[in-house]
């Protein structure tokens, strides 16, 4: 096989890695700012139930915030166990667990679901940082001036904490890029699984370093799309 | 009628008694000064008139308009949001710290507000904050980000953008605590100018000859109570309570 071959090969893999890529990002960027919100929930209904009482047990009830648990369940789940597992859990689950056939294109579908599924919990904390740092002055001139809740959010707050968390995002997106390789473990056929399947054929080693100079470049662009980012919100402090 | 009245507010922050039975009334167009050690509970009053604390009892109405009474249980009970939410165009806030929006130009701090809350068209909001920002002499600022500023001149344009909103009341929460005293100098005087306009402000403050000098009405407040209050002559110039004295004698020029 020709070093074209490999070449154009590669590239139609790095095309399902770009997608896998943006995908990612489209689903879990807005995922993330639902499950910080989750995380950051107050909402205790059993505070209402328990009014009455003072009891040590009654009181312990009232501090029950269900959303806010789920969330750091959830959270503590997708950071504490491999991606590469919870690729397969998404991809083999349903048949194993609910016997329900899993056709040829739901390979796709399992990766995106399993990476936005896990960059979402990243995200999750990292606005959470952001949305923690703000000074409570923001939202109290914000409330005097008579702005509702979602207007001081989204108009006041958000923009601020977009500012302040760009470097961290900066991190994972181009983590991201790296990470679409794990998509081998259910044998979806993006740049780096092709290489593998070319390697192992041709038994030489030229893919890998094809597949490397690729995922180089294009963390190269990302690094430069990020600062370009950072750079058009650099007329505030 | 008055436009706002502050009756025997109540407040604690667990067992910590913070304002412990405070009465203030504020007629039109008068200034009202509140003066007091730190930790005597001013800033928190303030807080708990532009409902960024609520009260644990007493009342507080602006021009009638109940913002909280005391229910038949002695509780303090606020009234709906939806009320809450038209009385909060009775008064704006001036705080120690500006809070500016540090995303938003100067002009749009000013409009956005208008804009989005009081529903104004674009260019009437535009036409009303160019307007108020060259009375302050901030026509050459109105395109700045608030970073690009001294603290006086953000302290103007946080004046500008509480006037804006045409209240009935103003409040100061330390305006000049965070300046120097050039600047200090600045924004005092922006206020001064505010009351030849009969606007009716309440000031807390540590500027001692200020308050003296524009003030309608002195109150000096220590350990959340209302120590003494009369009009700038009678606290300033014949204190009648020790405490009020001993407060003062430290910011004399001229201490024996």
């Amino acid at each position: 096989m020709s070093l074209e071959t490999i070449i154009i090969q590669l590239a139609i893999g790095l095309l399902k890695s770009i997608a896998i890529f943006a995908l990612t990002l489209l689903g879990s960027l807005p995922l993330g700012l639902l499950v910080a919100f989750g995380r950051m929930s107050k909402w205790a209904p059993l505070k209402r139930l328990t009014l009455t009482g003072n009891g040590r047990f009654k009181q312990s009830l009232a501090g029950i915030r269900p959303l806010q648990i789920l969330v750091k369940l959830y959270i503590s789940l997708m950071r504490g166990t491999p991606l590469m597992l919870q690729l397969m859990v998404v991809y083999f689950g349903p048949y194993y667990l609910f016997k329900i056939p899993i056709g040829q294109n739901y390979r796709f579908t399992a990766v995106v679901i399993g990476f936005v599924l896990n960059y979402a919990a990243y995200f999750a904390e990292i606005y959470r940082s952001g949305i923690e740092s703000m000074p409570v002055g923001q939202y109290e001139a914000a409330a005097v001036l008579g702005y509702s809740r979602p207007q001081t959010f989204f108009k006041i707050i958000l923009p601020q904490v977009i500012k302040r968390i760009l470097p961290s995002i900066t991190n994972e997106v181009i983590t991201l890029v790296k990470d679409t390789s794990l998509a081998f473990a259910i044998s979806y056929s993006e740049m780096f699984t092709m290489a593998r399947k070319i390697s192992s054929s041709q038994s030489t080693l030229v893919p890998f370093v094809v597949a490397g100079i690729f995922y180089y470049l294009f963390n190269l662009i990302m690094a430069y799309v990020m600062e370009r980012a950072e750079k058009s919100l650099s007329y505030f402090r | 009628m008055n436009v706002l009245e502050l009756c025997n507010i109540r407040k604690s922050f667990g067992s910590l008694a913070v304002l412990r039975g405070i009465t203030v009334t504020v007629g039109k167009g008068e200034v009202v000064a509140v003066i007091g050690p730190s930790g005597s509970g001013k800033s928190t009053l303030l807080r708990c008139a532009t409902l960024l604390e609520t009260v644990d009892s007493g009342e507080i109405n602006y021009l009638g308009d109940y913002v909280v009474r005391t229910g038949p249980d002695g509780q303090a009970q606020y009234s709906p949001p939806a009320d809450l939410k038209r009385i909060r165009r009775y008064f704006g806030l001036v705080f120690q710290n500006f809070n500016l929006f540090p995303h938003y130009s100067v002009i749009k701090n000013v409009t956005d507000p208008l804009i989005h809350v009081h529903k104004r068209g674009k260019e009437e909001a535009y036409a009303q904050a160019q307007a108020l920002l060259a009375k302050m002499g901030l026509e050459d600022k109105a395109d700045s980000y608030p970073y690009q500023l001294s603290g006086g001149q953000q302290q103007r344009v946080s004046i500008v953008r509480a006037l804006a909103m045409k209240p009935e009341v103003l409040f100061f929460d330390e305006p000049t605590s965070a300046l120097d005293p050039e600047l200090t100098g600045e924004v005092l005087k922006v206020i001064r100018s505010l009351t030849d306009e009969h606007m009716t402000m309440v000031i807390v403050t540590h500027e001692m000859q200020f308050a003296q000098h524009v003030a309608d009405k002195v109150y000096f407040m220590d350990e959340g109570l209302v120590v003494e209050q009369g009009t700038p002559d009678e606290v300033f110039g014949r204190p009648q309570e020790e405490r009020t004295r001993r407060f003062l004698e430290r910011y004399s020029p001229s201490a024996p």
